[in-house]
């Protein structure tokens, strides 16, 4: 039986007097992926920032595991005014060698000849995968990804999603991850968090991921296609 | 004779002084990225006219009268943030106006020059001396933090989960920048302070291939204008501030053709 790698007790977020949060439990176990859903302003990216210490909070966040990763949701990445940062220089501010960054870009599918490439002149999906590798360089047990593939087209968001199911299976991670795509949560899910301010649902995607819990996380009309791939 | 050694001696003095305030002034601006940070660095340089004037009619150092000031109103832009929640381009406009009327009211007129444009001619042994260590001290700063700066350029919250305590570096950042406008308003005045800071980065961001030769080409070309106006001053006569800027913006103009 997998062990517990993070328990979440009775959790509530404030800020300014609104309510953000409010008496959220969960579980995660090691090798899990789980995805949180929930509508836009649910609290989904504030519970992850909170999850990593970054917001003031009620309740209770444990950890067993050191290792933690965090990719930021794209609207917390500045891509303007960006100094002439080459991808080598940005992924040598982890303080690892030479070997393990041509490993890791290599990993993630970044060509070698874009580790002299300045990061404000990457594609979108080029920068999304420097910003995997630079999750990844630390050796994490757990990745917190928050809408891994924002702004990215449906060719590259499969591509990336393939990549974190590839690298959650070679290294034996623990994923938390917050996305709109329903797809991805049948392909790569094995648990799911439902939020909206509170808590609404949470265990295996084939028992949550019915039109009536659906209904209850984004309102009447919400419909679900299965689509699953032979492994 | 004698008068000849002296002047060349001043002459050393000042191309020291400006090489070390320029050179740690273009590498603090290689970290300006952020429209906002640019804008805090042209404000400093005004808001240290009024410390200026004070210290001219007083006859204490300028740098010194400079920094006093700088300290009041980097607090008094921080107290007024907390307490109203406007932009700080807001208030730094607010602050900066009303220190510029300060100023304009208590500056006598013989010692407009030497408030907006800077005055060399006054540099002795102690300052170059004071100016070294503290340009080696800052310089040592800011290499310190500048990979948790560069983090947090790109993302607050990366940096943050790295352990780096951003408000902290930011604090120390503006401070390191307070010091470095107090030291450059000797050379090249209240007016064109901020041009110390943004004009060898743009420069060097031009022709850079990766961080590591951007932050150094600012810093080599922030020294170089400082020593060059400082010597075509002494040739020609004008005043050190403007040759300085004129050799920064020259750099600048001709780094276009060379552009990456």
């Amino acid at each position: 039986m997998s062990k517990e790698i993070l328990n979440v007790k009775n959790l509530s977020v404030t800020i300014k007097g609104n309510e953000i949060l409010k008496d959220i439990n969960f579980t995660v176990k090691e090798k899990e992926v789980m995805i949180i859903l929930g509508p836009n302003g649910a609290g989904k990216t504030m519970l992850l920032r909170t999850l990593l210490g970054l917001v003031p909070h009620a309740g209770t966040i444990t950890w067993k595991s050191k290792r933690i990763s965090y990719l930021p949701p794209q609207e917390r990445i500045n891509k303007q005014y960006l100094l002439p940062l080459t991808v080598h220089e940005f992924l040598g501010l982890k303080q690892i060698t030479k070997q393990k960054i041509t490993k890791i870009m290599q990993e993630v599918g970044l060509a070698q000849n874009t580790a002299s490439q300045i990061i404000g002149t990457l594609s979108t999906g080029q920068f999304q995968r420097m910003l995997i590798a630079w999750a990844l360089a630390s050796d994490p047990e757990v990745l917190v990804f928050d809408e891994p593939t924002t702004g990215i087209d449906i060719g590259g968001e499969e591509t990336i999603y393939s990549l974190l199911h590839r690298l959650w299976k070679e290294k034996g991670l623990t994923m938390i991850m917050v996305t709109h795509h329903v797809h991805v949560v049948w392909e790569h899910a094995t648990t799911i968090l439902c939020i909206n301010k509170n808590m609404l649902c949470q265990g295996r995607p084939e028992l949550i991921l019915t039109k009536e819990n659906l209904e209850k996380i984004y309102g009447l009309g919400a419909k679900i296609y299965e689509h699953r791939h032979t492994p | 004779m004698n008068i000849d050694i002296l002047l060349n001696k001043q002459l050393l003095y000042a191309i020291l002084t400006s090489a070390c305030v320029g050179g740690v002034a273009g590498y603090i601006g290689s970290l300006m990225v952020t429209k906002r940070m640019a804008l805090m660095g042209g404000a400093l340089g005004h808001l240290t006219l009024p410390g200026i004037a004070f210290a001219l009619a007083y006859g204490f150092d300028v740098s010194l009268g400079a920094l006093l000031i700088l300290i009041f109103g980097i607090t008094a832009i921080w107290a007024l943030e907390r307490k109203t929640k406007l932009p700080t381009e807001s208030l730094t406009a607010i602050v900066f106006a009303t220190s510029l009327a300060v100023a304009l009211l208590f500056l006598h007129h013989d010692h407009i020059d030497i408030a907006l444009i800077g005055d060399i001619s006054k540099i002795t042994f102690l300052i170059t001396a004071i100016t070294l260590v503290v340009s080696i001290i800052i310089y040592l700063i800011i290499r310190k933090i500048l990979p948790g700066m560069v983090l947090s350029s790109i993302s607050e919250d990366l940096a943050s989960v790295e352990g780096i305590n951003v408000s902290l570096y930011k604090f120390v950042y503006l401070a390191c920048i307070a010091v470095i406008v107090a030291m450059g308003v000797r050379i090249v005045g209240g007016l064109m302070t901020a041009a110390l800071v943004a004009i060898p980065a743009a420069t060097s961001k031009n022709i850079s291939k990766n961080l590591a030769q951007y932050t150094q080409l600012s810093l080599l070309f922030g020294a170089v204008s400082c020593a060059l106006g400082v010597t075509l001053s002494y040739i020609t006569k004008l005043g050190a501030g403007p040759m300085i800027i004129l050799c920064s913006s020259t750099f600048f103009f001709t780094s276009l053709f060379f552009k990456k």
